[in-house]
């Protein structure tokens, strides 16, 4: 998994906008994350779905390990908000 | 903790588990009751043996904190009250804080003292509900028979369900330490053991995310070398008597005579002296998760108690604090369905921090907010009559309870219309009751409350927190 880069400092708990589809049994799929400056990523795959705890930002609630282009990440839905681990990259 | 070793390993790590499976008592099924429980009192081949876990959440309103920031993660951290409330103590306090000798319950500028450095954070108690239930959810993967122990500690029975689960106990001891470590960011201390007192010890001198397993074969071993106090049920003032007697470890507990522990601690004795023996067959209770233990069915009493925001030493002041008081217990009283033949105040004086507790019989039982009150002031007119009022904090409980559908035995002799008068106001007391629930607390106020400004904004009842009831259920 191409989880850290180079120059990151931090990691720290973003809120963000999320479209997602419920099911008829109820499960939710992700399926776009918005950015608070309106910017909208596409969510290509749900590589996995479980109960987990960010060890990076704090919080727990449903961990989705997503794939937008070539990135992997985790996106948590703690119930009834959406966060995921923003990097704090190192200023040059 | 010396002699621990053999029956303990760190979660993670492999299992040092030995086949051993010689319990001093068979286990039954939990359908079957005491008495088949009693009857069971020798081994025989072929029988089970009961698997129960402790798991006790580390540090947990502490660790929660931690958990939701970590920026203070690894620092000492104390969960405390409020200062300006004047119940600023520590109410729980993170690894790192109890190295520098922070302890429970004392003043935040005594801890300060100890660790200048100390973080200081208010309690959040609905997040500490939170993370018991999802704790208890992952319990519940394992057996239906969880019995919670205040909102940080369960018992776990898996024996019936063991075989679902690979059949090793210490494999599911592990795997719930670390799914409470994956899914929750939380370390737990696991005992396991035959029996529910035992494996409370195990978890209970876990250092922190261990397994401490503790077997018929260990126990001489690990267990009785351990300071009497270590065993659930043994407090400070039984530490005392023991100890003035010579009986300092657990072990000595243990190879008592058993009429000298009944001479010297009454009835508890006999029951101490079988906890350190291994000998405690009672079961786990189950009860479900959108409950918490202080709501099981056998209430023994129900109380609130609170610190003054100012030192009472007026009259009208302490009335209205009793009755801020009276109000909740006897609210909860009759949500619960219960009537009081009992009722006891606790008292912490201004003045040397002296506490006591008195307490008296009332005519009939009652769940009446007005002589509950009038009882629990009388009590501490009765206790100041000689000296000056000065309170700290105060609490009003009543005990004996009945339920309320338990019929009244009148009074032959009594005034007329008693009875009558008693019915109107316990009717108006639910219909002040449906107000609140429909309105709030604050819809319906007594004008008694409302003579002390400082208590205005003081709603007890549903300030009302969770504590553990204790091990007997009372």
């Amino acid at each position: 998994m191409r989880m850290a880069a180079r120059g990151i400092v931090d990691r720290r708990k973003r809120y963000v906008g999320v479209t997602a589809h419920y099911d008829a049994s109820g499960r939710v799929m992700p399926r776009s994350i918005e950015w608070d400056d309106g910017q909208v990523f596409e969510i290509d795959e749900v590589r996995d779905v479980r109960r987990a705890a960010s060890l990076k930002t704090g919080g727990d609630g449903m961990r989705y390990t997503i794939r937008i282009k070539e990135s992997i990440t985790y996106l948590f839905f703690e119930d009834p908000r959406w966060f995921v681990e923003e990097k704090v990259v190192e200023m040059p | 903790m010396q002699g621990m070793g053999a029956g303990r390993c760190k979660g993670g790590s492999a299992p040092a588990e030995k086949a051993v499976d010689v319990a001093l008592r068979p286990a039954v099924s939990p359908a079957a009751g005491d008495a088949a429980r009693s009857a069971s009192s020798s081994a025989g081949p072929g029988t089970t043996w009961r698997k129960v876990l402790h798991v006790d959440m580390n540090c947990f309103y502490a660790s929660v904190e931690q958990h939701r920031d970590p920026s203070i993660r690894g620092l000492p951290v104390a969960v405390v009250g409020d200062p300006a409330k004047r119940s600023g103590i520590v109410l729980a306090k993170s690894r790192a804080a109890k190295a520098y000798g922070v302890k429970t319950a004392e003043p935040i500028w005594q801890a300060k003292q100890k660790c200048p450095q100390l973080i200081l954070v208010p309690p959040d108690y609905e997040a500490y509900k939170r993370y018991s239930r999802l704790a208890r959810s992952i319990y519940y993967d394992y057996s239906d028979l969880v019995e919670p122990f205040g909102l940080d500690e369960c018992w776990v029975d898996i024996t019936g369900s063991l075989s679902l689960h690979g059949g090793s106990e210490m494999l599911v001891a592990q795997e719930i330490s670390e799914r409470i470590k994956s899914e929750l960011g939380l370390t737990v201390s696991v005992g396991l053991s035959w029996n529910k007192v035992f494996a409370k010890f195990g978890s209970d001198t876990d250092s922190g995310d261990g397994i401490a397993h503790i077997t018929p074969e260990n126990y001489r071993e690990v267990v009785w070398p351990q300071p009497a106090e270590e065993l659930l049920w043994i407090g400070p003032a039984t530490k005392r008597k023991l100890n003035a007697i010579g009986i300092v470890t657990i072990g000595d507990v243990a190879r008592a005579d058993p009429q000298l522990m009944r001479n010297l601690l009454g009835k508890m004795g006999l029951v101490v002296h079988s906890f350190a023996n291994g000998l405690d067959d009672s079961p786990v209770k189950p009860l479900g998760l959108a409950s918490y233990d202080t709501e099981r069915a056998e209430i023994k009493s129900i109380g609130n108690g609170l610190t003054a925001p100012h030192d009472i030493t007026d009259e009208a002041s302490a009335k209205a604090l009793i009755w801020l008081l009276s109000e909740s217990v006897a609210q909860r009283l009759r949500s619960h369905g219960f009537r009081a033949r009992t009722v006891a105040i606790s008292i912490r004086s201004a003045a040397d921090l002296g506490y006591c507790t008195r307490q008296c019989a009332l005519p009939f039982p009652s769940c009446l907010t007005s002589e509950i009150a009038e009882a629990a002031f009388s009590l501490l007119e009765a206790e100041f009559c000689e000296r000056e009022l000065g309170v700290r904090a105060l609490g009003v409980r009543a005990t004996s309870l009945i339920p309320s559908s338990v019929p009244i035995q009148l009074d032959l002799f009594g005034a007329e219309g008693v009875q009558e008068r008693r019915c109107k106001l316990e009717a108006l007391d639910n219909a002040i009751d449906t107000l609140r629930a429909r309105f709030g607390n604050k819809c319906v106020m007594r004008m008694v409350e409302l003579s002390d400004e400082s208590m205005a904004d003081v709603d007890i009842e549903r300030t009302n927190t969770v504590h553990p009831v204790g091990y007997f259920g009372g």
